[in-house]
């Protein structure tokens, strides 16, 4: 397949943002935790494609929707090497990636049993935090507790 | 401070700390002050504490207010079914503040979020318990005149006892020097370690108390549960050699005292008790003026 074939599928939307390079088991959390099957714009999703970087990965690409930064930062968690790619008019007019934010809510379950995250209806508020070997964890706004990042489970 | 909720001891900055302490003072002098007259002050266990509860009560009556609540959630909506949600917005029509004891983690932070009137945390689940931990520091600066440069030695159950990683936290503000003694499966957890580390400190650990007492300023007891080993050929292994007895503190210096949150069971032989060093009566009695200091603080009367 030439690099041309490949552009051309990238770019088949007349305006909106493509989403390459998502581990292709996490393609369907990346749509949830976006809300995009609640929206009424176009949306056309692939798995397990080929990729020459990840052996395999998936793809979105969604009409006529821009993201804001800390919009699309929500989906570090799950696709930490994904791509954005702003189309206008048939033309890739910017490419960015994603970086882990600050804070993480509603999409992820605390660890702790005991929160009462998991005993209420109370939705979820993380700090995100790094040990000192550079690991990832959530701490909990409410418990207090850390969530490990092999732990996460997504809501 | 005013009307402003306390759910976690890192909600107070050092000089709010402080503050608290040096108010308690004026309380501890003169504690019946009829300041919070005309005020309703809820006092909400939902799992039973007979010692902290009857504490702020006594606490809130000394200066006038008036006490409603629960001592536990057994006779109340909660057992049919209401949220805590409900039944925080409900009370809070009721009083001017609560003071609420819950046995899930995180509990009081949420509540501090829906609640229309300050919420002050008495303990929630294995979380915090922000005025045990000011009570303590008020006891450490009665009888050692200061908070700064300390030796602290804590002993126990470091791993699973709140009051020691609250009071760990907090004391990082005042250069202590951290002396931590447990069995190696109780040992402090990292993320409590992280602190004192973060705020340039130093922390030794040890395995056995009587190389340690020696050195120490505070000797800062807790129990250790037989249900926190999964070995209970460990648990007796370990566990007399968690308790003081009176002969230990033979080469303790002058100015040592011995702290517990209490309830006590054998890791501080009675023996102890008429010892001058043990101090964790009064320092439970220490525990109305600071929280005399907090509602009044919270509630702007002082």
């Amino acid at each position: 397949m030439s690099d041309k074939r490949k552009e051309l599928i990238v770019s088949a939307i007349s305006n909106g943002t493509v989403i390459d390079h998502i581990p292709t088991e996490n393609v369907f959390q990346v749509i949830k935790i976006l809300g995009l099957h609640k929206l009424s714009n176009p949306l056309y999703f692939g798995t397990n494609l080929e990729s020459k970087k990840f052996g395999s990965k998936g793809i979105i690409k969604v009409s006529d929707k821009y993201f804001e930064p800390e919009e699309i930062n929500k989906i570090a968690l799950v696709a930490p090497s994904a791509t954005l790619i702003e189309i206008h008019d048939y033309e890739v007019v910017r490419k960015s990636t994603v970086t882990i934010p600050e804070k993480v809510d509603k999409i992820v379950k605390c660890f702790n049993p005991n929160c009462i995250t998991n005993k209420e209806d109370v939705s979820t508020k993380f700090t995100v935090l790094y040990d000192e070997a550079g690991n990832l964890k959530l701490a909990c706004h409410y418990c207090e507790k850390n969530t490990s990042k092999e732990n996460i489970i997504f809501i | 401070m005013k009307n402003r909720s306390l759910v976690s001891i890192n909600d107070y900055s050092k000089e709010e700390i402080i503050r608290i302490l040096d108010l308690a003072e004026t309380f501890e002098a003169q504690p019946r002050q009829e300041i919070l007259k005309g005020k309703v002050i809820a006092s909400l266990f939902f799992e039973p504490s007979t010692r902290t509860r009857l504490s702020f009560e006594s606490a809130a009556m000394q200066l006038g207010a008036s006490v409603i609540g629960f001592s536990s959630a057994a006779t109340t909506s909660v057992q049919k079914g209401e949220t805590l949600n409900d039944t925080i917005l409900t009370v809070s029509n009721y009083s001017d503040l609560i003071v609420m004891r819950h046995p899930v983690d995180g509990a009081a932070r949420y509540a501090s979020e829906v609640a229309p009137v300050p919420i002050i945390n008495a303990g929630d689940g294995a979380n915090q318990h922000p005025t045990q931990c000011l009570l303590d520091l008020y006891s450490i600066r009665k009888t050692q005149g200061t908070l700064d440069n300390l030796d602290i030695t804590f002993v126990g159950d470091l791993k699973y006892g709140r009051t020691v990683h609250s009071l760990t936290m907090a004391l990082c503000h005042f250069n202590t020097r951290f002396h931590l003694v447990s069995p190696p499966e109780l040992k402090l957890p990292s993320a409590v370690k992280r602190h004192i580390k973060d705020a340039k400190l130093q922390y030794e650990q040890y395995t056995d108390m009587s190389e340690v007492i020696p050195k120490s300023d505070i000797l800062y007891m807790t129990r250790i549960q037989r249900e926190r080993f999964p070995d209970p050929l460990e648990y007796e292994r370990v566990k007399n050699s968690y308790n003081l007895v009176n002969s230990m503190l033979d080469n303790g210096k002058p100015n040592l005292k011995i702290l517990h949150p209490l309830p006590r069971v054998n890791e501080i032989h009675t023996d102890v008790d008429s010892n001058p060093m043990a101090y964790y009566f009064q320092q439970a009695q220490n525990g109305i003026y600071v929280r005399q200091a907090l509602m009044a603080s919270i509630l702007g009367n002082k």
